[in-house]
């Protein structure tokens, strides 16, 4: 199991433990973290599971491929260098005790 | 406000039952569903899931511990035989009674089937809607080598889409002219048509079925014309209808689905309706969506209003389907008279744009997510360029949409 927390704008924070493989925003879903709406439920079709990732997290990741890539580029909250969509970013080990922020509108 | 039970254990109660919690709303919450399986997506039924691409598991929209730790009582394979309104209970399959202070109705919609006296009791002619469904498809879909598709909406073309990916001879039947015709433009249309010609999928538009041949097993499709399809299996992709049996019987007011006011309340204000099943009456007419995003809206919705606020329903129609590379997504809703501007970007995608009096009203974007994403703030804002300003390919949506 690896542990997450999610932080609101509000700053408020969940810690969840989550199975590795499934997906950041499946996470967010199962544990009922607020922010995270994935209207498409993973399809990359809504981008309404906006967040952002640790650098170190992100830089270790595949870069977005260009769907994503154009979708970050108009999301709700304004994008920022380490935004990602979660539906498009799978939960590894070395993720455990990582810090992912949900970005305000 | 003590209990709330829901009739259907899809997205919409989901979304519902998962509002009333994060409100703080602490009374009991009961889902009763028809089907054996905890509530699950059905979009990639007829995409990704049929290509074996999504596990059993990650269709579920939650775990079964999310229904414990959020004290939802989920009912499983129990069916609603009828509403007492007068006492405010429900009856169950099991011969349970259960009281409610609201309910909500989220039944959903149903599969038109083809005439029985087309179909007769041939085998191998199927319908998507439930898992159950794609469980009977697959198998067959393993041995097919021709599949029949019958209806051109957006159901019939992702299974087209899906036969045609794993090597099947797959003919479309469409009886209107054009495929798509009540929910998407013409030129939306014929750019889908194209992409599944150029795969080698096969349309017959405009076409009239004459019957279904075979004893037991289905061999081929007739058409009025006298041309013969061989099909090892028939999907029909003929629409869907509201399932409004049990609000009928509960004598409430049925329209092109369970009426509903603005607030998602029936015609008794302690009952509601939401997702497919509900048409909602607004100042401008009556609406009814069957979408993923219109099951959370209202749901949402009505989960507020249970709990004494008065949010009212603002359709927000959005939509996508995925065929073969291609993610069609839809911000708004078309009318057959509204005004296309048609823009081809390189780099950009390609996507059709509607105007109506002047006003855009929605966009079709053929891979081209930014244009969806921009164009879905343009119609939710009412900001509006013109189809000139649209049409310039030397600016880019981010420019046209920064000047407006």
């Amino acid at each position: 199991m690896t542990i997450i927390t999610f932080v609101q704008p509000s700053g408020s924070k969940a810690t969840v433990e989550v199975t590795e493989g499934l997906s950041l925003m499946e996470a967010a879903l199962h544990n009922g973290v607020e922010g995270i709406l994935a209207e498409c439920n993973g399809a990359a079709a809504c981008a309404t599971c906006h967040v952002v990732l640790p650098k170190e997290v992100y830089d270790r990741l595949d870069a977005p491929e260009d769907h994503e890539e154009d979708m970050l580029d108009f999301t709700t909250a304004d994008r920022q260098p380490c935004s990602r969509l979660s539906c498009q970013v799978s939960i590894s080990e070395d993720m455990n005790g990582m810090v992912v922020h949900i970005p305000g509108e | 406000m003590q209990t709330v039970v829901m009739i259907g254990a899809g997205q919409a109660s989901l979304a519902c039952a998962a509002k009333l919690r994060s409100k703080g709303f602490d009374g009991e919450i009961i889902i009763i569903g028809d089907e054996p399986n905890l509530p699950y997506q059905r979009p990639p039924l007829s995409k990704a899931y049929l290509l074996g691409k999504v596990e059993n598991e990650r269709l579920l929209l939650r775990p079964q511990a999310w229904y414990e730790k959020e004290k939802i009582e989920l009912l499983t394979s129990n069916k609603v035989e009828r509403i007492d309104r007068s006492n405010k209970n429900i009856e169950l399959s099991d011969g349970r009674l259960q009281k409610y202070d609201a309910l909500v109705i989220a039944t959903g919609s149903a599969a038109r089937n083809l005439p029985l006296s087309m179909t007769r009791s041939i085998s191998g002619i199927h319908t998507i809607r439930d898992l159950a469904d794609i469980e009977r498809l697959r198998p067959e879909l393993d041995v097919a080598k021709n599949m029949v598709v019958i209806g051109g909406g957006y159901i019939g073309l992702e299974m087209a889409a899906v036969a045609k990916g794993l090597g099947l001879e797959v003919n479309v039947i469409e009886v209107a002219p054009n495929i798509l015709g009540r929910v998407a433009s013409k030129e939306t249309a014929d750019y889908i048509l194209k992409l599944h010609q150029d795969q080698g999928v096969q349309f017959h538009v405009g076409e009239q079925i004459k019957e279904l041949t075979g004893e037991e097993k289905i061999q081929s499709v007739v058409l009025e014309n006298g041309k013969e399809i061989r099909a090892d299996i028939v999907v029909a992709g003929i629409g869907a209808m509201p399932r409004v049996e049990l609000a009928e019987q509960a004598d409430l007011e049925i329209a092109n689905g369970i009426l509903v006011n603005e607030l998602g309340q029936t015609s008794d204000s302690d009952i509601y309706a939401i997702g497919d099943c509900a048409c909602y009456r607004l100042q401008n007419g009556d609406i009814r969506l069957e979408s993923v995003g219109n099951a959370i809206d209202t749901g949402e919705l009505v989960a507020c209003n249970i709990l004494g606020e008065t949010v009212s329903y603002e359709p927000k129609p959005w939509f996508w389907s995925d065929q073969f590379d291609m993610k069609l997504q839809i911000a708004g809703r078309i009318s057959t008279q509204d005004c296309v501007t048609v823009r081809d970007v390189e780099g950009e995608g390609r996507s059709h744009w509607y105007h109506r009096d002047g006003q855009l009203v929605a966009v079709d974007a053929l891979n081209a997510p930014r244009a969806y994403l921009i164009g879905r703030k343009m119609v939710l804002n009412g900001l509006s360029p013109t189809g000139e300003q649209l049409a310039n390919r030397q600016k880019s949506l981010k420019e046209i949409f920064e000047s407006l």
